[in-house]
């Protein structure tokens, strides 16, 4: 065998160590999480969790306002401004909140506060649980390091497991996963 | 008789498939686990994932408001 050819095997041997160990038929997924309230939190993390219980190896990029979701202390909001869909069951009937009603101070976190008590009472999971969940399952968490720059957070500041990366460590990533979403 | 129960009664979406997940690793191989729930999405999301992992959903019924299934550890 010639050096050449020596070192060319050698190079191979390197790059399939390298790859991700999973079986061919194996599905993966990605998800990149852009929103950081309390009801757009909840897709990503179902989702994430739920894949990674079926088998599917997982990653979650999470940058702009979902970024803030891998902060160690989560107190997560919502608004019912702009969004007319927002109805919550009481007494019977489902009720709305006129846009002109959630600028009032105080407004927006009553109505954080009876969804959580409505999410409490309906056994779905909060999002610290679901979040703890995702890591137990090893789902894979990349913080976008732009985001970190630009709304001067650090590591320190976040939950122990993101690792730092850009838009080309998520392109990598997405390129090798066979469901990719944007949330 | 299954070899392990999970109580996932009153939870919802997607507990009831995480606390299963979770439950089945403590399964021996060809054992079974037997899940109790109140969630009625639980029952195409059981077969589904049932589906998709290998495991056998060796049985599923209903008594009441509470869905049971029996999941046969088979995944490798």
């Amino acid at each position: 065998m010639s050096s050449e050819a020596q070192i060319v095997s050698s190079e191979a041997q390197t790059t399939a160590s390298e790859a991700p160990v999973a079986a061919p038929e194996t599905k993966s997924m990605s998800i990149i999480v852009t929103k950081g309230s309390l009801d757009w939190a909840y897709p990503p993390f179902i989702l994430a969790t739920t894949a990674a219980a079926m088998g599917l190896p997982v990653t979650m990029f999470f940058t702009f306002y979902g970024l803030p979701l891998l902060l160690k202390k989560l107190d997560l909001q919502l608004t019912a401004a702009g969004n007319p869909a927002m109805k919550m069951p009481m007494m019977g009937a489902h009720m709305g909140l006129p846009n002109i009603l959630t600028a009032i101070p105080g407004v927006d976190a009553a109505c954080s506060k009876m969804m959580k008590n409505l999410m409490e009472k309906k056994g779905v999971a909060s999002i610290e649980d679901l979040r703890e969940l995702a890591i137990e399952a090893d789902v894979r968490i990349i913080a976008c390091q732009m985001t970190m720059d630009l709304f001067e957070y650090s590591l320190d500041d976040m939950i122990e497991g993101p690792e730092l990366g850009g838009a080309a460590t998520y392109i990598e990533c997405a390129t090798q996963a066979d469901i990719n979403l944007f949330i | 008789m299954a070899d392990q129960t999970l109580d996932a009664k009153g939870l919802n979406c997607p507990l009831p498939i995480l606390k299963a997940r979770k439950a089945l690793k403590d399964v021996p191989a060809g054992g079974t686990l037997e899940i109790l729930a109140t969630d009625p999405g639980s029952v195409a999301d059981f077969e589904a994932f049932c589906r998709q992992t290998g495991n056998e959903l060796v049985e599923q019924s209903q008594d009441d408001k509470v869905y049971r299934f029996i999941i046969k550890n088979t995944a490798a």
